[in-house]
């Protein structure tokens, strides 16, 4: 059940009978979840109950997984994104990702950033391609650490700088969503803590879908938590109620650490 | 009833200790609750031996307060406890002070007793039906949360205006007694010490019932008419599970 969306904002995001399966497996069982315009979304649930799997459909990372296999429809801003005409490159720009492992490519530090908008037309000329960059990496809290050694590769930095690195390039290209799998899963904690401050500054310019293992994660940075359980959405509701009062007799036993 | 007792934690010790400061908590409160019987007794049987017993128990339900309120600090630190764990914590930290500030009450009229010389020479029929219903308050509040039962809170609750007026009244006819009898100033003045502590335990008792819906029902009910707290309850989680 899903509590009806906070007021005043627009539907970005919605999945409508979501089902996934892998070969004859149905790893989601049908998701009707909603994101709204500028709001973060904690995914939790114990393993294996397809919060991730779930994640990719949002932006068709399944796509490259073989036997996988994707039914019902996610609309963006009211669009089918598996329409056969979307182009999926455009669609990952509009709906961004970011990894459990830091990813940076075998690049500097500003080819990374710089990487996205080159390849989607974005900057005209190398003036505007600096300042994407620099904004960038700026917005993702990294700039004042590594204005000096723009050149140095990405892989050098601290894996806490590379996650930073990652959330850098994936808002480069502009996106309206950002969708982030266990982002804090392989930082310390005051990686993790720079990354949740992130998270929080970035929700006013995004829709975040995160998901995440850590529940006082998911309390701290979310404005509405749903449970997944099994491939199905049992609970989504503000994060404030289901931390304190939850509804679903399975989210009290998950989040009090009384699952089986 | 409602089902909220729910399986144990995968932690085995988190479980444990839940249970420990549970349990601390009720034997607390069966401490200020005889606490609580043996301050009347002294007071209405003017027996000095029952009222020092009275006076020695403080040492141990302050003792006790201090543990649980380390517990659930520790569990706080140590488990981030969250739904009906962290309202158990919240919900008994609360309750820790209204039952120690009980015990307090309890020492005051414990006091009194002592310090009374001879028998009162008036009636201490309001004495005794106010200290029946506060002691009743007390036992029905501490077996709500022992059965999480929200229900039973409510209705515990709704006692503390009948003591209420009770107290009014008992409060005006110690009035009309020290205008007709001046001499009797100084006894009646310490009856009201004791009616007023009586009366206080009855809003402590009502706290605790307003916690223990908390705890079960995650509604705040405090300041709360009776009226208003049962129509919070009603008013069910929009989950639709079964009672």
């Amino acid at each position: 059940m899903q509590k009806a969306p906070q007021q005043g904002r627009d539907v970005k995001l919605s999945a409508r009978g979501v089902k996934v399966f892998y070969d004859d497996t149905a790893a989601i069982k049908g998701i009707d979840l909603e994101l709204m315009d500028k709001e973060v979304v904690a995914f939790i649930g114990p393993s294996g109950c397809g919060k991730s799997t779930f994640l990719r459909t949002l932006n068709r990372m399944n796509d490259t997984i073989k036997g996988c296999r994707v039914e019902g429809e996610v609309l963006l801003d009211g669009e089918d994104i598996y329409a056969p005409s979307v182009d999926v490159v455009m669609l990952r720009a509009r709906v961004g990702m970011v990894f459990q492992k830091p990813n940076p490519f075998p690049k500097s530090i500003y080819e990374n950033v710089a990487y996205g908008p080159k390849i989607h037309g974005l900057a005209r000329g190398r003036g505007d391609l600096d300042d994407i960059v620099e904004q960038s990496l700026r917005r993702a809290g990294l700039w004042d650490e590594v204005k000096d050694r723009l050149n140095q590769p990405g892989t050098g930095l601290s894996g806490g700088q590379q996650q930073r690195l990652c959330i850098a390039r994936a808002i480069a290209v502009s996106p309206e969503v950002i969708l982030m799998d266990e982002p804090c899963s392989a930082l310390d904690p005051i990686a993790t803590t720079k990354i949740e401050e992130l998270i929080a500054e970035l929700s006013s310019q995004f829709t975040i879908a995160i998901v995440t293992h850590s529940m006082q994660q998911a309390a701290r940075v979310s404005d509405r938590t749903a449970y997944f359980h099994l491939g199905e959405v049992i609970e989504v509701n503000a994060t404030e109620q289901v931390f304190t009062q939850p509804e679903n007799p399975l989210t009290e036993a998950y989040i009090t650490g009384r699952f089986g | 009833m409602t089902k909220f007792i729910l399986g144990k934690h995968s932690s085995s010790q988190f479980s444990q200790e839940m249970e420990s400061i549970r349990n601390h908590l009720l034997r607390m409160g069966g401490l200020v609750e005889k606490q609580l019987g043996d301050a009347l007794e002294a007071l209405l049987n003017n027996d000095s031996a029952v009222a020092e017993k009275v006076l020695i128990t403080e040492d141990e339900v302050d003792e006790l307060e201090k543990r649980i309120d380390e517990e659930c600090a520790r569990v706080l630190a140590l488990r981030q406890p969250a739904a009906i764990d962290l309202r158990t914590i919240l919900a008994v930290s609360k309750c820790v002070s209204d039952l120690e500030r009980i015990g307090d009450e309890s020492a005051k009229i414990a006091q009194q007793s002592l310090e009374q010389e001879g028998e009162l020479p008036m009636s201490l029929v309001g004495v005794k039906h106010i200290g029946h219903s506060v002691k009743h308050m007390l036992n029905s509040a501490l077996d709500a949360f022992a059965r999480f039962d929200a229900d039973k809170a409510i209705e515990a609750a709704a006692h503390d205006d009948e003591v209420d007026t009770e107290y009014q009244a008992a409060m005006r006819s110690l009035v009309t007694l020290m205008m007709e009898d001046p001499r009797s100033i100084t006894r009646v003045l310490n009856l009201m010490w004791v009616l007023r502590s009586l009366e206080r335990v009855g809003d402590h008792a009502r706290n605790i019932c307003e916690q223990v819906v908390y705890l079960v029902k995650g509604k705040d009910v405090r300041h709360f008419s009776v009226d208003e707290m049962l129509a919070a309850v009603q008013n069910k989680r929009h989950g639709g599970e079964p009672e």
